[in-house]
């Protein structure tokens, strides 16, 4: 065999970067992660022809126009299933999917649930604004109890799905969550999430400028980021807070914010972040963590756990059968098949 | 051969096999069916069973039959009527009384005509015979049961075991009175229950003593003997339909040079597609259980973009599912073969009836225009025939085809001569690298090829052929989104064209029957045998007339209105309500001379009654 030259190539951000102009609303979140996936494409430093970018119905899904990919804007809430026929096909892309939070965990919530079920290799970025965006202003799944949007001028009476414990009920492996405002977070779950082996689910906590501008704001401005959120990173102690004097401990079932050096709580009372245990109860507890329970919202991988994926065994199945049964044609499966009989 | 035995020659026969869910009449019927094959003769089968897995034991509604017509040549359909019933219990024979022909044998299992079974089939004496007015039938009363169960009482088999093989029992019996040899139904079984062969010897057993049993006290005053066939020679296999479909598809992405892959959900009666498919690992096929519909047609449509033959299976309420993402596929121009098995409806309707119900649906079940082609399989045989075809179609003309099979021709079954794959035509997939002439520089993912109109397929993995495509509406160059109300126009046209330009690539439409007929029966579908026989019948009769059978509906071969003129009278007979008859009227309004003939009633049509309405219809009453 001939020997062939095996070319180096290192992609820049620009090179994911479609020559089409955005069209978002200036302001929108969705540009930061945008740029982020550029960024974080460059820094896997995959070719873009082997990546394909699926997306259902909404404002995150325009994202495959903006990609010099393969890209695939379909309908809405099935680029997971989409998303899955493509992996399954052909294992060697990198599969991602744009999706927002009304797009995948209502009309698509079934597909959601069974891609993160089955772990195929695909990576869902979840742009959660917690509104309709392009159908212009009705409250979503994610949407709090009582919020008052177009279609609920009284407030909803309907709990929301927090898209972590949907994940984790359907035995995801890998969840991460990041603010939009926040490219350095967001660009390492990326990079993380495209590492694993599996159905990643990276929630965006995404600003809707015109619906629902501000509705993250506890956590995304910046005079409040620092105390109202925590960034777990595998193998690190849990601290936050502007002077990184705030950890999280256990007390009893229950995570507990406590202040290093009051109440008697030292350093070593600090819990260290396991995102690969198997069991996800702590993990659970941290993804649900919530200001109002005076708790900062955990942000960066939550979990990320190793699990055989769906595509490379559906592989192996077939591997197996074919070493069992010599190469044949169609034509050759059918003579050797039973209740063959010959007319001479 | 039986010593001292008359022995008629007969020319076709139907037998049905009929008794609860439970006694394995399916497995009876489909041994006989596909013995006889193996000896020689044609077959055709027609398996109805009821939607419940195990209804109560000996009632009205958990009877299942199959019924089997052989012959030795001409068989088209599974038969009207049947010549032996074989009634395993008095529910059996009350649901199939009115089916019994003149004269007819019904083989009946004594020691299940007791009052307990009289009473769960709601009898009201002890004489079924007699309430069902049987006056002009042979009743030949066996103690099967019984002597099932004394033939197995050695074999180290349980009661129920030994019980499970009275309908071998039964089948002896009826192979003694056909002089079926039980040789090939031994093998036949073995190859069955290879993995149990205590199994094995018992439903020998059971066979040879229900064979020799007829034999030794000459059950009826005659056997029958049906000539085998000189059929072409070479090697064949019996074959149903959903099996010939998922075979065609198998066949298709091995001459495309592609890998198949099947997104799909179970759904009576086209879950044997993906179960077939599932087995298929050796030939490297994907075939995917999803979570839904949508779930099924989306993988495939994804599976599509990425290269693969991708195809879905499903039957009516499933394709209503479907309906939105098929516009998807229409919308982005992408390779999909959509299987429809129909079945009864509307909604759930009768889930293991059969019906032709759905081509409204196929033709117009989506928003926007939706152009894509449909086309309908014929046979058994011919889904396999219709699968390749609707493969070389989507892949050469980049667009979603829907093959409309249905519950009698998917669960039905005749026997099949092996292909010779170097028969087919090739089949060339659109892809860009291989029929894009210009340079990848200039290349734009809704250029199309000028005399098609059929866009190229660039698929991921692709170094220099980047694009996106979705289901918004697209500048016919670029393909980059637009709105602009002259360029939809020009879509929307272009969109129709591709699918019209594909009549030149279909066969001519073709005519049986007498070249000067005044009157053409058209069919489509899996009526196909019912109405070739009911024209030869009505020649025989001395009627002029002819008949189209269409498997392509959309678009229709090319030289289908110039056909349809010739005739003064056109009856199109399908079980709806008229949906093809209207649909012709739409394509070409010149013609008025439309005789609708339907039937919707779950059921296979019946020679008989369309013979008779038929020549009233030619008649003029």
């Amino acid at each position: 065999m001939e020997a062939t030259e095996i070319k180096y190539q290192k992609y820049l951000a620009k090179d994911y970067k479609s020559e089409n102009a955005v069209r978002w609303c200036p302001g929108c979140g969705d540009y930061a992660i945008l740029t982020c996936l550029h960024k974080a494409l460059a820094e896997l430093n995959v070719d873009p022809h082997n990546t394909a970018v699926i997306s259902g119905i909404g404002c995150s899904s325009r994202l495959p126009y903006y990609m010099n990919t393969y890209g695939f804007h379909s309908i809405h809430g099935r680029a997971a299933a989409i998303a899955t026929g493509v992996k399954v096909a052909n294992p060697a892309l990198s599969v991602w999917v744009a999706t927002g939070d009304g797009d995948s965990l209502a009309i698509g919530g079934n597909h959601f649930i069974h891609a993160v079920r089955r772990n195929v290799d695909i990576n869902i970025l979840l742009f959660n604004n917690k509104i309709y965006g392009l159908t212009k202003g009705q409250y979503s799944p994610t949407s709090s109890r009582g919020f008052v949007s177009k279609s609920s001028p009284y407030g909803t009476v309907e709990d929301p799905f927090h898209p972590a414990e949907l994940c984790f009920g359907a035995r995801g492996t890998f969840f991460a969550r990041a603010i939009d405002v926040d490219m350095k977070t967001q660009v390492d779950v990326m990079v993380e999430a495209a590492r694993h082996k599996g159905t990643s689910v990276v929630e965006v906590l995404q600003n809707c400028v015109i619906f629902n501008d501000g509705i993250h704001n506890k956590i995304s401005d910046r005079n409040w980021k620092a105390d109202n959120t925590i960034t777990l990173r595998h193998g690190e102690k849990m601290l936050f807070g502007k002077e990184n004097d705030k950890g999280l401990v256990l007390e009893g079932w229950n995570l507990k914010a406590v202040t290093i050096g009051e109440e008697g709580y030292t350093l070593e009372d600090v819990l260290v972040h396991d995102a690969t245990s198997k069991d996800n109860t702590l993990q659970m507890k941290l993804a649900l963590m919530d200001t109002t329970n005076e708790l900062p919202v955990a942000l960066g991988v939550i979990r990320s756990v190793e699990a055989p994926t769906y595509e490379k065994d559906y592989e192996q199945q077939i591997e197996e059968v074919q070493q069992k049964n010599p190469k044949r044609s169609f034509t050759d499966f059918l003579l050797s098949s039973s209740n063959v009989w010959e007319v001479k | 051969m039986p010593t001292n035995a008359v022995v008629t020659d007969i020319k076709q026969v139907t037998i049905r096999f009929s008794g609860d869910s439970g006694d394995g009449m399916q497995l009876s019927g489909t041994l006989f069916s596909t013995l006889s094959a193996i000896f020689g003769n044609e077959i055709a089968t027609f398996p109805d069973f009821p939607a419940e897995i195990r209804a109560p034991q000996g009632s009205l509604h958990g009877v299942s039959g199959f019924q089997v017509r052989i012959g030795a040549k001409d068989v088209y359909n599974s038969g009207d009527k049947t010549d032996v019933l074989v009634a395993m219990n008095p529910a059996a024979l009350k649901v199939n009384a009115p089916y019994l022909k003149k004269g007819s044998i019904v083989l009946f299992d004594t020691d299940s005509f007791q009052k307990k079974d009289m009473d769960k089939a709601l009898f009201k004496t002890q004489d079924p015979f007699e309430e069902l007015n049987l006056q002009d039938i042979q009743p030949i009363g066996v103690a099967i049961t019984s002597m099932t169960k004394s033939s197995l009482e050695d074999s180290g088999l349980e009661n129920k075991e030994m019980l499970r093989c009275k309908n071998m029992f039964a089948l002896g019996i009826v192979c003694w009175l056909f002089n079926r040899p039980l040789e090939i139904a031994d093998k036949l079984l073995e190859q069955k229950f290879a993995k149990r062969p205590k199994i094995v010897v018992a439903n020998i057993k059971a066979l040879t003593d229900g064979y020799n049993y007829g034999n030794n006290i000459h059950l009826t005053a005659s056997t029958y003997r049906i000539e085998p066939i000189e059929a072409t020679k070479g090697f064949y296999t019996d074959v149903n339909g959903n099996t010939a479909t998922a075979y065609g598809l198998i066949a298709a992405a091995e001459k495309a040079g592609l890998q198949l892959f099947l997104g799909s959900y179970p759904i009576t009666p086209a879950t044997d597609i993906l179960q077939e498919l599932a087995k298929r690992k050796d030939f490297g096929v994907k075939a995917l259980q999803m979570e839904d519909e949508i779930a099924g047609i989306t993988s495939s449509i994804g599976a599509a973009f990425a290269g693969s033959l991708a195809a879905t299976s499903t039957s009516g309420p499933g394709l209503a599912l479907k309906s939105e993402a098929l516009g998807l596929a229409v919308m982005t121009e992408l390779p999909l073969v959509v299987i429809d098995v129909q079945r009864s409806g509307p909604s759930t309707g009768m889930p293991t009836k059969s019906e032709q119900t759905d081509l409204n649906q196929a033709l117009y079940g989506r928003n926007g225009e939706s152009p894509l082609v449909v086309m309908a399989a014929a046979s058994p045989i011919d889904c396999f025939e219709s699968a390749y075809a609707a493969s070389k179609i989507a892949l050469e003309h980049m667009t979603p085809v829907i093959l409309l099979t249905d519950g009698y021709i998917a669960n039905g079954s005749s026997a099949w001569k092996i292909p010779d794959m170097k028969e087919y035509p090739d089949i060339n997939p659109h892809f860009v690298q291989t029929h894009f002439n210009g340079d990848a520089g200039e290349w734009k993912p809704f250029m199309r090829d000028e005399d098609t109109l059929v866009r190229y397929w660039g698929v991921p993995g692709t170094p220099s052929y980047m694009h996106r495509i979705g289901g918004l509406e697209k500048d016919l160059l670029t393909g980059v989104i637009s709105s602009n109300p002259e360029n939809h126009q020009r879509m929307v046209n272009i969109r129709k064209q591709k699918i019209d330009n594909i009549a030149n690539f279909i066969p001519e439409q073709e005519v049986l029957g007498d070249p000067d007929a005044d009157t053409l029966i058209v069919g489509w579908g899996g009526t196909h045998g019912h109405l070739l026989e009911t024209m030869l019948r009505l020649r025989d009769n001395g009627k002029k007339v002819a008949y189209a059978h269409f498997r392509y509906i959309s678009p229709l071969p090319a030289n289908s209105h110039e056909l349809l003129k010739r005739y003064k009278k056109i009856i199109v007979a399908e079980q709806n309500n008229g949906q093809f008859a209207n649909y012709l009227n739409g394509q070409f309004a010149d013609l008025n001379n439309i005789c609708k003939y339907n039937k919707v009633e779950g059921q296979p049509f019946k020679v008989s009654d369309m013979v008779e309405a038929f020549t009233q219809m030619m008649e003029g009453k």
